[in-house]
């Protein structure tokens, strides 16, 4: 009997296993300025034609405000807003969430999370954009095939608004 | 001598172009928006420079904003001062807003004691013209100011045309355009399309450079043509033409006129 439930537990342990991993690494840059607010951050797939095929995730003021949520200024992230942001209903169930600090910061999504499952093999762009109040707005971009049948990995600098941004796919 | 001269200024007076001597622009604060029910901001002036208020206000009797349902919206602290008017308008819905001024003019020209006068009103006030007037000239004007403003998807609603006068019918959303890229429209008059009009694009901030830069279009047999954006700004396009469809006996000509500020984003 305990023999059994060991398999059937070690059955279950094995599967993500298989799994392959899709680890984003998003650096925000400390800043010294006289103003600072932490920048919205968006992070999404793009597939043929610029297509957004999945948000994976955004970062804003979702405090109550006067002006509504911090949405108000969800456009200034213009090319997600462009691509995705203004057909969604905010917020987002595991994508939308609060602002982050400087430093840095690991997505983990495995290929059985439905936005990555759902990709039909192919090219794809890993789009990462930052824009901050009263700053600037940076977007870098990371190509990478899936699904992954090779580990891949790929990094994009950025130069104001953005530190490292990498993207790690292990098969 | 001095009559050749008033002469030849009351014929530049009748040509269409001179109706728009000055260029009518509504400004809107944004035009891609987000947020719950936020609100946006219009000015709206006649000046020779883009966008600046250096010459007199446009006038919000017959202002209209339409929601994307098709309802109309109250505008609200409307103000004219001395250059410019301004508005506030709530966008309460999803989609996109059409923001506009529609003048529908009856003009008349005649000679009265030697000096020549000139009458503006509408179909409805023309008793106010001298029924003996003498050498009467009488012409009818459509004129159209727009902006659209879209807060999340934009949506096509308000961009149906209402098939009077010249319209633009956006084939791009006039919400969706970015610096680099080509859009298309199409002009229409009475809601057929009208080939060979000439357009006119101007980018904002013409105070700071040399040149009015400006982008020259023509329709073609769809009556549709393509603009590609250079950098991202504030547009402002013009087109006007003429023709004899009246709705009155008096009068002879009936001079069309469109106006559209547009905002295209940077990449």
């Amino acid at each position: 009997m305990r023999v059994q439930l060991t398999i059937a537990l070690s059955g279950l342990l094995a599967m993500p296993a298989y799994a392959a991993q899709f680890e984003v690494d998003v650096q925000i840059p400390q800043m010294r300025v006289a103003e600072y607010h932490r920048p919205y951050v968006a992070v999404w797939i793009e597939g043929a034609g610029n297509k957004a095929v999945a948000d994976l995730a955004v970062w804003y003021q979702d405090k109550d405000t006067k002006e509504g949520h911090g949405t108000k200024w969800l456009p200034d992230l213009r090319q997600w807003w462009r691509r995705s942001g203004r057909t969604l209903d905010l917020p987002v169930d595991g994508v939308t969430g609060p602002t982050r600090p400087a430093g840095e910061h690991a997505l983990d999504f495995s290929s059985s999370d439905p936005r990555l499952k759902k990709l039909a093999p192919g090219n794809y762009t890993l789009v990462v954009e930052a824009v901050r109040e009263v700053g600037g707005r940076e977007l870098l971009k990371i190509p990478f095939t899936w699904p992954a049948t090779a580990p891949q990995s790929g990094k994009a600098q950025g130069e104001t608004e953005l530190g490292t941004v990498a993207l790690t796919i292990t098969p | 001598m001095k009559r050749y001269l008033a002469i030849a200024l009351a014929l530049a007076a009748a040509l269409p172009t001179a109706a728009f001597a000055h260029k009518a622009w509504l400004l809107p604060s944004q035009t891609v928006v987000a947020g719950d029910a936020p609100w946006i901001t219009v000015d709206a002036a006649v000046s020779n420079d883009l966008f600046y208020f250096n010459h007199v206000p446009l006038r919000l009797d017959n202002v209209a904003v339409v929601a994307p349902d098709g309802s109309k919206v109250e505008t609200r602290n409307g103000a004219t001062g001395k250059y410019r008017s301004v508005f506030d308008v709530q966008l309460q819905q999803e989609g996109t807003y059409r923001i506009g001024v529609t003048n529908h003019y009856v003009v008349a020209r005649w000679e009265q004691d030697g000096e020549r006068k000139r009458w503006r009103g509408t179909a409805e006030t023309f008793s106010e013209v001298p029924k003996d007037a003498k050498g009467l000239e009488v012409s009818e004007s459509v004129s159209r100011v727009q902006t659209f403003v879209t807060k999340g998807t934009p949506s096509d609603t308000v961009l149906k045309p209402d098939g009077v006068g010249l319209e633009l019918v956006p084939v791009t959303h006039p919400n969706d355009l970015y610096a680099g890229e080509e859009a298309t429209f199409r002009l229409q008059v009475d809601g057929k399309p009208a080939a060979g009009l000439e357009i006119e694009v101007v980018r904002g901030g013409t105070r700071y450079r040399n040149a009015q830069d400006e982008i020259k279009a023509t329709t073609d047999a769809n009556g549709e043509f393509r603009v590609t954006w250079p950098e991202a700004g504030m547009y402002w396009l013009e087109t006007s033409t003429s023709d004899d469809k009246v709705s009155m006996p008096q009068a002879k000509q009936r001079r069309l006129g469109y106006v559209a500020t547009l905002e295209v984003l940077p990449q």
